[in-house]
């Protein structure tokens, strides 16, 4: 920024000092992680973690323990991938609906569904779990998938983004494709829909990594092990009296891993899609 | 012009009823915009306003299986026992303690890092961004092994490289209090940075030219221009960061798994958890979410009044 124009060069090596120093906090854990998941767990339970790289004990059998016979984690990696996808799809489909609506449309009771929806924001779902797991177990939906993603489905945060989005989209398209004899609903899904891309991009993410991470309300829903999802798996080797390290550590860094290369990749997505709100014009 | 008329009379010819009807709602400006957002009506009525009033009620009752009935005031009655105090003591201090370091921190590293004499400036955004992408419960589990009992821990032989104790981490309500906020602080961090980048790049250039032509030095430029022209970010940001304070449970959970010693990881949402499905007092839990309901509902209140972002979104 202009106002630090021209600091001398003191300053500025001590800055970067100061900047490295943060980003070591910020990867030291992966860092950290990556170590320990070569390390045999009986070592990790007796000695804790060191930094030492302790060459001759490193070994990929942490990794190979997770696809042995009778491991469930391939199936909870499994379970986290349907909900995500078919998740991340639906709340795309309902919320871009809703929000460019919002955007588009004069109707009666427009504002009144926009406060609404600002007011669903506003409250966590925490505090109706209680209500919500009754209304799952009497929808029948405990255990499944279906029961994690509906609640949860038509997000709030996502419809306002896409109202957001969708209020910069050129009016005149929309009159043309009228006038061409397109239905509205054609000129949503032919026509606004490929313009409002980047906004499906950075939603998708946000969505996807909603589901991927989400943890208590699945935990709530999801009863036995096979339809676990990674959080809830690998949570469940924590306990106050010991760790299963050789699972825990090396199926953490693959639940992250997949994450990280694809932030490497659609950094701008992720980005936009995890700073909704802050960012505007 | 000429367009619009020969279209509308091709659109104007004599179709039969039934057909007609069908192309009118498919077409039909009134009725379209209805359609779109009947999602959310219905995701609303279901999902958020019917538990909200069940919530209400049951937050009256002694539910039982096959049986429930109303018991008045009893379950908020039930709220004044120590758990509840250290619940909602717990979340309160981890809120303010986000506070006072996920808004200044972020603010004066955005400032830092938009210089664009600093060198690596991508590199650093990214870095910071990258523990914003990991499940906290995932990630927490190397923050177990990090801050360790054992003396040989990272964060012990750090403690013993400054010349201070090692610690048992989990097991105090002061170091368990950092552990939780050092989680939190270390995976948000990136993300406010973001968020006041953006603000600041919406900050015209030539306000701070003409603040250098009367001689502004880099403190006044910060403290008259970037901070107060920072503001609506940084409410922003303050309303996000007090959303999740008070729903905070998953920085508790890594560490404890539902039973920490003396409470000392206790948390609002967690005591819902606990009370609602663990000893299945769906009552009573009803009463604990109905107050987490009203701190909420106050605090937006409040910041809505003394903001008024009410009249900016409407």
């Amino acid at each position: 920024m202009e106002s630090m124009a021209r600091p001398n060069t003191a300053v500025k090596i001590i800055l970067v000092l100061m900047l490295l120093f943060i980003a070591v906090i910020a990867l030291f854990p992966f860092f950290a992680l990556l170590l320990a998941s070569f390390k045999p767990s009986t070592e990790l339970l007796r000695y804790g973690l060191n930094l030492k790289l302790q060459a001759h004990l490193l070994s990929f059998k942490n990794y190979i323990y997770l696809f042995q016979e009778g491991a469930k984690y391939l199936i909870w990696y499994k379970n986290s991938l349907v909900i995500t996808i078919v998740g991340t799809i639906l709340s795309l489909f309902f919320s871009s609906m809703v929000g460019y609506a919002l955007a588009v449309y004069d109707f009666k009771g427009k504002n009144v569904v926009f406060i609404l929806v600002l007011a669903v924001m506003m409250i966590p779902m925490e505090i109706l779990m209680l209500p919500l797991y009754k209304l799952m177990v009497s929808f029948k939906m405990i255990n499944t998938y279906w029961g994690v993603i509906v609640p949860i489905m038509v997000a709030p945060v996502a419809i306002f983004f896409f109202r957001q989005y969708a209020l910069g989209l050129p009016k005149e398209l929309l009159d043309a494709a009228r006038i061409d004899g397109c239905s509205e609903f054609r000129i949503f899904f032919n026509i606004m829909v490929p313009l409002m891309k980047p906004a499906f991009g950075a939603m998708a993410i946000l969505q996807a990594m909603g589901y991927w991470n989400s943890f208590l309300w699945p935990t709530v829903i999801l009863r036995t092990e096979d339809m676990f999802t990674l959080p809830i798996g690998l949570s469940g080797l924590l306990t106050p009296y010991g760790n299963n390290y050789d699972i825990l550590i090396s199926g953490s860094l693959l639940t992250i891993l997949p994450i990280i290369i694809l932030f490497i990749f659609f950094q701008r997505y992720f980005i936009s899609g995890l700073t909704v709100g802050g960012v505007k014009g | 012009m000429e367009n619009y008329h020969l279209n509308y009379s091709i659109n104007t010819q004599p179709v039969p009823q039934k057909k007609k009807i069908r192309r009118n709602i498919l077409f039909s400006q009134k009725i379209a915009p209805y359609i779109f957002v009947s999602p959310f009506i219905i995701s609303f009525l279901v999902f958020f306003l019917y538990p909200s009033i069940s919530t209400i009620i049951m937050s009256f009752q002694e539910v039982l299986p096959g049986e429930t009935r109303f018991i008045g005031l009893q379950n908020y009655k039930k709220l004044l026992n120590p758990h509840f105090y250290a619940a909602l003591r717990n979340t309160t201090i981890y809120t303010i303690w986000t506070l006072i370091i996920l808004i200044p921190l972020p603010l004066v590293l955005a400032v830092i890092l938009n210089s664009k004499v600093i060198p690596g400036r991508n590199f650093f955004r990214s870095a910071y961004f990258i523990p914003a992408l990991t499940s906290t419960i995932v990630v927490g589990v190397i923050f177990r092994l990090i801050f360790g009992e054992l003396e040989s821990s990272p964060a012990n032989m750090l403690m013993k490289a400054l010349g201070l104790h090692a610690q048992q981490w989990t097991m105090h309500w002061g170091t368990g209090m950092f552990l939780m906020v050092f989680l939190a602080s270390w995976k948000w961090l990136g993300v406010n940075i973001l968020y006041f980048l953006s603000g600041l790049q919406n900050i015209p250039k030539e306000l701070y030219e003409s603040a250098e032509m009367d001689g502004a030095g880099v403190f006044t430029k910060f403290f008259r221009i970037t901070l107060p022209l920072l503001k609506p970010v940084t409410i922003y940001v303050l309303t996000i960061s007090i959303f999740g304070g008070f729903r905070m449970y998953e920085e508790s959970f890594v560490f404890w798994q539902n039973q920490s010693p003396g409470d000392i990881g206790l948390t609002l949402v967690g005591y819902i958890y606990q009370e609602g499905f663990m000893n299945n007092d769906m009552g009573f839990g009803s009463a604990i979410g109905i107050v987490l309901l009203a701190i909420v509902l106050v605090i937006n209140l409040i910041q809505l009044k003394f903001t008024g972002a009410f009249k900016k979104e409407g």
